[in-house]
């Protein structure tokens, strides 16, 4: 680590940061200002002046937006999240029974995913024009355009109706043998797998073909090295970065494919605690929601933006 | 300089469509479907047998028929009618939501490229902070803040989905301005208006098509979700992803009600990436790539 990369990594914690800041101005602008008075909403059209006043005071509307949004601010940074109006119970005790179960689904998808994504890649860069090739850079391409919700359709028909293997719905809380684990969560993760392993996938063999037709691999070649040596030994530690990038910017993927599939499994997870209030127009809960996905995002985007800067040899060693 | 090692989501997201060697005849059938699926949204309406909202038959989600080819609703309406009219409103929106979005996003681009310094880094920056927060995110808290309609989701869908545009249509738009002839038409003293539109324009055209209709794929796939999630266009008008989530209650007997109009949007949505790879790589061929 010289001083070049630490600047840079500085730089790009300091843009993450800045970024962060102007989407929850975003946020805020969209939810809280645009869209007029939310006290003559709540009171509806019949309200008298008087009482939409004596509202607009009490929710602090009075103040100018800038103000709103700076005490929002600060109460979102120290953990105070207002309260859910349709559940009448602050946001963060909603969310904090949410988070686990998406957290899950989460960690769940990318230990099945990441492993698979790597084979499928690396295996068609190494037979890269040939049948198996062709076949998976199809099968990849069509599976990235395919929505979340036709594959759990098929999903649920094949193995919950015709097979009758899994159940269609899952409940995360009745849990007490691996067994059942699987059974809950096989058929939201075969899901949520299918879209980014073929994202991930074709990332990652776009990284080791780079490398392959780098001057050092033919030069290994010339020298009678075995394919699968060289694909081994030589281009993947120098793809390791990349491929790291490809992981962390395909997760980033989870975030909005998780939405769909927490709805139609019917998964008591954070983002279809989002949907429920998006439907309800629970301002609070929407707004928390939506900068802890906001946040998760950043964080990806910034660990695969880091990855791609500490693995770039010309700044390590410089 | 940064910019350079720090690779976007979205540059990344659209080079996948040019990473690959399909044979032609798969770049074809993608071309067919997509044809095929503008002319529904274009005739569907008038072709289609019953009334999109007639209750037709005693049986709900009933199996394909000769009466009924592609079976009935949850109300026992029938379903060839209902995808025919929804197709128009799933293309229809989406095309007209990509097109803004590139339409948008090239032209910022543009205008950043040749203007000051200053105005192209407060552009920037601005698209920047658009494309952190995810699509279906965006999507949902304008759908929670103004309500949903026809407007709002093509708003949305251009909100988010412009500033990729923008992204890759500057990355190129940069490079064309550093090109002899423009520094040539600039000493010439060309207005920078004639020299977006004239010297840079028709020469990122291609791609910048290229990319509207990935854009396009990305914009039925976000449409649709929403309307799986109820959010999106609403009742009684249904576009392919309301039809999958009014029918939902099918899924247990395995209804085609339910499957028909996922798999309608799949194979709109492959067709269209079928085609838009078969085309790019077909550029990139050509220009001396693999």
């Amino acid at each position: 680590m010289n001083s070049t990369t630490l600047w840079l990594i500085c730089r790009r914690l300091g843009a993450a940061v800045l970024t962060l800041f102007i989407v929850s101005m975003v946020v805020f602008a969209i939810t809280a200002v645009l869209p007029g008075d939310a006290a003559q909403q709540s009171l509806g059209q019949f309200a008298t002046p008087e009482q939409v006043a004596a509202l607009r005071l009490k929710m602090g509307l009075d103040q100018p937006g800038v103000l709103r949004y700076l005490h929002w601010l600060m109460n979102l940074l120290s953990g105070d999240m207002g309260q859910s109006v349709s559940n009448a119970m602050p946001v963060i005790d909603l969310m904090a029974g949410r988070v686990p179960n998406t957290l899950m689904l989460a960690a769940a998808t990318a230990l099945v995913s990441v492993p698979v994504a790597l084979m499928l890649g690396i295996g068609s860069a190494m037979g890269r024009g040939g049948r198996i090739d062709g076949f998976l850079s199809f099968f990849t391409l069509t599976m990235v355009a395919v929505p979340e919700f036709l594959v759990a359709t098929l999903a649920v028909l094949i193995f919950a109706v015709n097979l009758g293997w899994l159940s269609a719905l899952s409940y995360a809380s009745d849990i007490t043998s691996p067994w059942q684990f699987i059974r809950t969560y096989a058929l939201p993760v075969m899901t949520l797998c299918c879209v980014i392993v073929a994202q991930m996938s074709r990332m990652t063999r776009a990284a080791v073909i780079d490398q392959l037709d780098s001057p050092y691999v033919e030069m290994a070649r010339l020298k009678g090295v075995s394919k699968t040596r060289i694909v081994l030994r030589h281009a993947l530690p120098n793809a390791i970065g990349p491929i790291a990038n490809a992981i962390a910017l395909s997760l980033s993927y989870l975030l909005g494919g998780v939405v769909i599939v927490e709805t139609i499994f019917n998964y008591p997870g954070i983002a279809s605690l989002m949907v429920d209030a998006v439907t309800n127009r629970d301002m609070a809960l929407v707004q928390a929601c939506t900068m802890l996905f906001c946040t998760a995002y950043l964080t990806l985007v910034l660990i695969a933006d880091l990855c791609a800067i500490l693995s770039n040899p010309r700044l390590r060693n410089q | 300089m940064s910019n350079i090692i720090v690779k976007s989501p979205t540059t990344s997201k659209s080079a996948l469509g040019k990473i690959s060697h399909g044979s032609s005849w798969l770049g074809l059938v993608g071309a067919a479907m997509c044809v095929m699926w503008l002319l529904v949204a274009i005739f569907g309406p008038w072709l289609a047998p019953h009334p999109v909202g007639e209750v037709v038959s005693d049986n709900i989600f009933d199996s394909l028929s000769a009466a009924y080819p592609l079976g009935t609703d949850y109300l026992g309406r029938d379903m060839l009618s209902r995808i025919m009219v929804g197709a128009r409103f799933t293309v229809g929106l989406a095309l007209v939501a990509a097109v803004l979005a590139s339409t948008l996003g090239t032209s910022c681009a543009l205008l950043s490229v040749v203007s000051p310094k200053w105005l192209d880094e407060l552009i920037s920056r601005l698209m920047d902070a658009f494309i952190s927060i995810p699509s279906k995110m965006l999507a949902l808290i304008m759908v929670s803040a103004f309500g949903s309609s026809v407007t709002l989701l093509i708003c949305t869908a251009v909100l988010s989905y412009a500033p990729g545009a923008f992204r890759i249509a500057r990355s190129m738009a940069v490079n064309i301005e550093a090109l002899e002839y423009v520094q040539v038409a600039r000493t010439r003293g060309e207005r920078r208006l004639y020299i977006a539109c004239v010297e840079i324009l028709p020469n990122i055209l291609n791609p910048v098509l290229t990319d509207l209709g990935l854009r396009f794929g990305f914009i039925v796939l976000l449409l649709s979700g929403m309307s799986f999630l109820g959010l999106g266009v609403q009742p009684p008008d249904a576009d392919l992803g309301s039809l999958v989530r009014e029918n939902i209650g099918g899924l247990n007997q395995g209804a085609p009600a339910i499957v028909i109009p996922a798999l309608a949007i799949g194979t709109l949505t492959i067709g269209v990436n079928l085609f838009i790879d078969r085309l790019s790589s077909r550029r990139s061929r050509r220009s001396g790539g693999h």
